[in-house]
This record gives structure tokens, sequence and C-alpha cells, in this order.
């Protein structure tokens, strides 16, 4: 079953590590990412701009309203996430405690996933 | 990275706004920072205890103004508060907090306390150099060595212009539209000056000034997160991406600079650059120009251009004929005129 990993963080105390620090999580984050790789449970992975960049249309009224900012003002935001390919949730529980292990602070949600459809797009 | 550099983190990051919420209770700069340097080492020994807090900035808030005020009990010989080790518990208290502390509350603490460092009596390196102590939390240490200066020039220098504006004139009450427009306008400034007092480096000191850029990124970033909606905000958060992102490329191995054309481009943050276009992106959306969002859609130009050749400089110097409307001077209708040399 393929599982979406959320990565919710503090944001501003991401955006407050040094160049060196943010690569040596990076780093950290890699060696997971390539053993996943390895095993073929890999998906997509992505890692999202600060919310400052964010844009968001409320679709409950007609023209749309567009709004600055993230959907939701909350003390973690979502900051990146990635699919997995686990035979369990014991399995995504792993994953996520291993990625837990390189890049501390946070929560990670483990979102089983309904449709999944690659797309050609960014391959 | 371990656990204590979490903690270092989450203090640096919850800093301006926890410095912000004090300085309005205390309404005085030097109890605030106190109040926040007692909190921080509080944090130190009872986070990697307790764990981090769900709101470290809350947490701070409460435990420096605690802590505060149980010195002036104890010196005034009143009953003092419960100990620490009673008061480690924090969870409810701090809920409570948060709450309180709604995020209406922390924008304009965040902005008065920018703003308190603008005062217009401060020449601009007191300014910056105030922004740098107060809000960023730098050391005295750390913005010497920024600005090429003993560590005693620079202690000086921030004791004097505490001094001034401690002088009592301080906005302390919540501003009217208009007056945060104001706040507004002066806090950008004061970021792109600290910005620039990096970027204007060479030689040895480039390595010791960058960081300034990187501060300013800093807290051009936390301003936009309190206003969202503010192109201009958008607009100076693009520019200073756009601009730091040639930071690896602006200089030969000898020091020497190197001008935008020959720069080799591979060099450029693309990071950076993609934060600052979709910044600059979504700010034309607003469709209310101002003088930041147009020097970040001239340097947006230069960004998109692959080589230096292919920079579309008939759109540059239309920008910067706005840019001469909106902000004459010499500067610009120079870089105008380069702009104009280059239209094929």
């Amino acid at each position: 079953m393929l599982y979406a990993i959320l990565c919710y963080n503090q944001e501003d105390v991401v955006c407050a590590w040094s160049k060196e620090e943010d690569e040596a999580v990076m780093q950290k984050l890699g060696v997971v990412q390539q053993r996943l790789t390895q095993e073929g449970r890999l998906g997509p992975v992505a890692r999202l701009m600060p919310t400052t960049a964010a844009t968001t249309l409320r679709k409950d009224r007609e023209p749309p309203l567009v709004l600055d900012g993230p959907f939701a003002e909350t003390k973690e935001q979502l900051l990146g996430f990635y699919v997995v390919d686990c035979e369990s949730l014991d399995g995504a529980l792993q994953v996520a405690k291993d990625l837990g292990k390189a890049n501390p602070g946070g929560s990670y949600e483990i979102r089983p996933i309904a449709m999944f459809q690659p797309g050609p797009a960014g391959a | 990275m371990t656990e204590l550099s979490w903690i270092e983190g989450a203090i640096t990051a919850a800093r301006p706004q926890a410095m912000a919420a004090l300085v309005r209770y205390f309404r005085d700069v030097d109890a605030a920072e106190e109040a926040f340097q007692d909190a921080c080492l509080r944090a130190l020994k009872a986070w990697p205890k307790n764990g981090p807090p769900r709101d470290p900035a809350a947490w701070l808030i409460l435990v420096g103004r605690n802590a505060a005020i149980d010195a002036i009990r104890k010196t005034s010989r009143n009953t003092a508060l419960p100990p620490e080790h009673l008061l480690s518990d924090l969870e409810d208290a701090e809920v409570e907090a948060a709450e309180r502390l709604d995020s209406a509350h922390y924008r304009d603490d965040v902005l008065r306390l920018l703003f308190i460092c603008c005062h217009p009596d401060l020449p601009a390196t007191q300014q910056i150099a105030l922004a740098l102590r107060i809000v960023s939390g730098l050391s005295v240490r750390e913005i010497a060595r920024a600005f090429v200066v003993s560590e005693a020039a620079m202690e000086q220098r921030i004791t004097r212009a505490k001094a001034r504006i401690g002088g009592g004139d301080a906005p302390f009450e919540a501003p009217g539209p208009v007056e945060r427009a104001e706040r507004f306008g002066a806090v950008a400034a004061m970021i792109y000056l600290v910005f620039n007092e990096g970027y204007s480096a060479s030689g040895k000191a480039v390595e010791a000034r960058g960081a300034l850029c990187d501060e300013a990124i800093r807290l051009a970033r936390l301003l936009l997160r309190l206003f969202p909606a503010e192109p201009e905000m958008m607009g100076l958060t693009a520019l200073l991406l756009l601009q730091h992102a040639r930071s690896d490329a602006r200089f030969a191995d000898d020091g020497a600079a190197i001008l935008l054309e020959d720069q080799d481009r591979s060099l450029w943050n693309r990071r950076m650059i993609d934060e600052g276009l979709a910044l600059i992106d979504k700010a034309m959306l607003k469709r209310a120009p101002g003088p930041y969002q147009v020097q970040a859609a001239i340097a947006a130009l230069h960004a998109r251009a692959t080589r230096a050749q292919d920079t579309d400089w008939s759109g540059i110097d239309q920008l910067y004929a706005t840019l001469e409307i909106m902000q004459p001077s010499p500067v610009v209708t120079l870089n105008r005129a380069v702009a104009v040399a280059k239209v094929p």
C-alpha cells in the first residue's frame, strides 16, 4: 500500500537553520531516501517553499476568493511530503521514525493513499 | 542535528516574537532583554528534560514574565512565586497564554519592536545595530565583526542607541491603519539597510558581513508571514532573495568583484531564485505596484536570463522608467541609461 508521509514542522525554526545545518539534515534524509530507493519503495518526494509563497483559493463562493498564505494557520506548517510503498502501517511508521531521526522536531502525518497518479510532470 | 542545536534553533526562531511581547509588557527594552535571557537559561534546563514545548515563543514569554515578576517580589520581600520545578509543567498555562497572544497581537508586537529600532533620531548604522542586537539576538561580538569595529565600540554604540530610544516616546498603543502603514515603510527600509550592509561588503569582510544578508531575509520572511497580503513585503523579500542568490558568483577567487553580465550563472542559488520569482509573481497579481516590487521585477528579469545576452533589456528599461516616477534618483536614472544602451 502507498502511504503519504506529510512533514509538519515549525517553519520559522527551519528557516533559522544555517546553510550548514540545512545541508546536514538534507544529507541525513538522503541516506534514508537512498535506502528506500534501492528497495524500490520510494515515490515522489517534495520539499515545499515557505508558506509565505503560498496562495489559497477559497471555492465556497463565486467567484472564488484568492487569499495569501497557507490554507490553515497552524503552529506547525506542511513543509513537504514523501510517498512510500509499505506493507503495513507498521512499516510506514518505521520509515517515518527513520526520517525523524535524520530530521528532529515537528511531526509526520502518515496517511494511506487512496488514488495515485505519478504523472509525467517533473519526472 | 543534536537536541541542543534544535533548542538553539527554536530559541532563535522564537526570539523576535518573544522579545516583542516582553517589550510590550515591560515597556522597556532592557527589562525585556533581561527577562528573555532568564527564560532562555530556564529553557536550556527544562526543555531537554521535559521535551520541547508546543509553542516555544509562548513558553519563553510566560517564563520570562514570571521570572521578572518573581525577581521584583523577591527584592520587595513579598511572597515569592512557586519554585521553578513546580512551574515546570507549563502545558495548561502555556496553551492559555498562546491563545491570549493571538496572531494579531503578535503581529503588531513584532512590528512595534522593529519600529522602535527605526527611531528617526538614530543614524542608519545604529538602527541596524540595534535591530540585530534586540530583534535578531546577534551577539555584540558578531555585530562588531560585521561592522568591522571593535567589540567595545559596538557595545558603546548599542548602549547609546538604547539610551536614545529609552527616552519614552516609543509607541505602545495598538497602531491604526495609517500608523501601521508608516511603521511598515520604516521597518521595510531598515531591513533593506541590514541587507545592503551585508551585500555591499567586499574582500575579507564578505564572509563576516554575508550573515547580515541572511538575517535580513529572515526578518523579511518574518514580517511577510505576519502580513501575508502585503505586496511590498512580498516585493522586498523577493528582491533580497534574488540578489542574495548571486552571492557565490559575485567575487573572483582573488576577491575582485565580478560584474553581473560576467558572472557564472550556474553558481546562482536556484532555490532562492525560485522562491524570489514565486513571490514577485504573487505580488504582481495584486496590481498594487511599489518600489520594492519594481526592483524585484528587475532582479527577476536578470534571474530569468540563462545567459547575459538573453537579458530582456527593454523590459528592464520599462521597469526603471516606472521606478524613476515612483522613486526618482540619479542612481535610478543612471541604471536606466545603462539598460537603454543595451536594448538592441
